[in-house]
């Protein structure tokens, strides 16, 4: 039973890295209505980021996120001028070819830099806390990860506030529902979409400084990663960030329970068949508006 | 209209199958086998991109997931070519099952629309190819003696023929009520509904056509490579490539697709061989600039030059 237990616990604790690298690409779904598929390797990237400040400056890992983001959106505003701006300019259905292309290629070509810069080594941040567990009753909980939680918790609570309360969060919500009403409205909706995205590749870099701190960074970690966010994106449905996180949550409790129930190898089976059924059922998602 | 378009293709038709007979011929003319091979290369993957451009491009449904049925029929051809089933019925057997498990799961799938069918059917693929991954983790190896008698002339006639066959069919596609009911899917699925038009029962049609096509092109992939792994061809990289293949050429055409995939294996392999170490990243960057600077394909910009050029 407490195998089962800490098995769901661990479960709920990479979930919420899960809800974190979907709540970037929802974001960019949702307001610029591209499919960036090369999010898991902006991921995987904001890790190795990670990795080199923590190396370089000796920083906390923690602490790392104060760079490591900064730097993240700034890549996120360099990648909509150079390719996603183009995009957008489009219609929705082209749209959405176009940017599957983008990110295809993106996404072989930051493959093939990071394995030429970095080799194709696993790599981790070691802390000196790595190690240490709280333990409750019979559950051991790892530091590391809970701490990782609770930062990706804080992150999305800032995101859902930042779209609540700001001019230009509101600008974002009103471009993601119908741009061309914002842009009667006199919104910007160019600047909407530059915030948006490079917000989400910020998220991004957050993921991925978290899944380097409590797992690992590797160049071939992206293609998993963008296809857990895109997952948990449409299993949670578009339009809350709140909802994404438990979306997130929920898949990684399903996957550990269909771990423990069916064998480890077919975790992410599950976790898939879990995803269609609800995508067919309720195709807008469990929070979906 | 309908009828100039069906003419439009049939020249398209006449000239591709023409280029396919001069092409029967190299096998005589060269004797060298890396030329068969990457001409082999480049008709498979006509095959796998009019395949995928029948749902994507004229149904207009982007299927993310079209690797399963190549996966699919990769597996079950090989495996009854091994236990000795003469290759053609093994292919057929490939095609046959690759069809009933996309009808299975078309009913359900085609609930999504637009990007989030994509998702659906990319996550679908995954499904399939994690299972296969676990369940035979195993090398597949040709036996001994089927190895001493492997003849590359055979499997090359082989991918002439299936290239030969999904240009026809989507010729065909192109220029009948069926093809001209899926486009109008495409378009507008609610103005095509309203006007008659089966939405749900063509788009099955269109995936059973389509999937078919694919479970052909991975029976020919398991015919002829020698040893691979099992989940090798339920890889995503299959289905992005008849993705790419199909968007660079031109997708709901006919010579779209054929053209891409001659432009992206010729480019692949030579970038390949021009820069060894830099070859996926040049080739990422490069990939990226054609889709800007082409967004329409190879296709839309020859229009766009010989209209420039009757002006």
């Amino acid at each position: 039973m407490s195998v089962l237990a800490q098995q769901l616990l661990l479960g709920l604790l990479i979930g919420g890295l899960y809800g974190l690298a979907a709540a970037g690409l929802s974001l960019v779904f949702g307001v610029l209505k591209v499919l960036d598929v090369a999010h898991g390797e902006l991921i995987m990237l904001g890790g190795y980021m990670a990795f080199f400040v923590v190396a370089v400056f000796g920083l906390d890992p923690f602490v790392s996120l104060l760079v490591v983001i900064p730097l993240s959106l700034l890549l996120g505003v360099a990648l909509y001028w150079g390719l996603f701006g183009f995009v957008v300019r489009a219609d929705e259905e082209t749209r959405v070819k176009n940017s599957l292309l983008i990110g295809f290629g993106l996404a072989l070509a930051l493959h093939a830099l990071a394995v030429r810069l970095w080799t194709a080594d696993e790599r981790s941040i070691i802390t000196p806390y790595g190690g240490s567990v709280i333990s409750v009753g019979e559950l051991s909980i790892p530091v590391v990860r809970l701490v990782s939680l609770a930062v990706a918790f804080a992150l999305i609570g800032g995101l859902h506030l930042l779209l609540a309360r700001w001019r230009w969060g509101k600008a974002i919500r009103a471009t993601a529902e119908d741009w061309q009403a914002a842009l009667l409205t006199g919104i910007d909706v160019r600047r909407a979409y530059l915030l948006a995205f490079a917000i989400g590749t910020g998220l991004a870099g957050a993921a991925g400084t978290l899944v380097t701190i409590g797992y690992s960074v590797s160049p071939s970690i992206g293609l998993e990663w963008t296809l857990k966010a895109l997952i948990v994106v449409v299993l949670a449905g578009l339009g809350s960030m709140i909802g994404t996180f438990v979306g997130g949550l929920l898949l990684g409790v399903a996957e550990a329970a269909s771990a423990a129930a069916f064998g480890g190898p077919y975790r992410e089976v599950v976790g898939l068949v879990i995803f269609v059924v609800v995508l067919v059922v309720r195709p807008r998602g469990l929070f979906g508006r | 209209m309908r009828g100039l378009a069906g003419r439009h293709e049939r020249r398209w038709a006449a000239a591709i199958l023409g280029a396919f007979g001069l092409l029967a011929l190299l096998p005589v003319a060269v004797r060298r086998d890396d030329v068969l091979n990457v001409v082999f290369l480049i008709l498979l993957s006509i095959t796998l991109a009019e395949s995928w451009n029948i749902v994507a491009g004229y149904a207009g449904q982007v299927n993310l997931g079209h690797a399963a049925f190549f996966g699919l029929g990769a597996l079950v051809a090989r495996t009854l070519w091994i236990g000795g089933t003469p290759i053609a019925v093994a292919l057929a057997a490939g095609a046959a099952i690759a069809t009933l498990f996309a009808l299975l799961i078309g009913v359900a799938a085609f609930r999504l629309r637009g990007a989030y069918f994509a998702i659906g059917t990319l996550a679908l693929g995954e499904i399939l190819r994690t299972t296969i991954n676990n369940a035979l983790p195993e090398i597949s190896t040709l036996p001994a003696p089927t190895i001493a008698t492997y003849r590359l002339t055979h499997r090359y006639y082989l991918a002439l023929a299936l290239a030969a066959v999904s240009v026809l069919a989507v010729a065909a596609l192109a220029g009948s009520r069926l093809g001209l009911g899926m486009r109008a899917i495409r378009e507008d699925e609610e103005a095509a509904e309203a006007s008659g038009v089966g939405a749900l029962r063509l788009k099955l049609t269109a995936l059973a056509l389509s999937t078919g096509l694919a479970g052909l092109a991975g029976g020919l992939f398991a015919f002829y490579h020698i040893s691979y792994y099992p989940s090798h061809p339920f890889s995503p990289h299959w289905t992005f490539d008849a993705l790419l293949m199909t968007f660079i050429g031109g997708v709901g055409t006919l010579h779209g697709p054929v053209l891409g995939a001659v432009l992206y294996v010729m480019l692949k392999e030579y970038v390949a061989l021009r820069w060894v170490d830099f070859h996926l990243l040049i080739f990422g960057a490069l990939f990226i600039a054609i889709v800007l600077l082409l967004p329409g394909g190879l296709v839309q910009a020859a229009e766009r030059v010989r209209r420039l050029v009757r002006r």
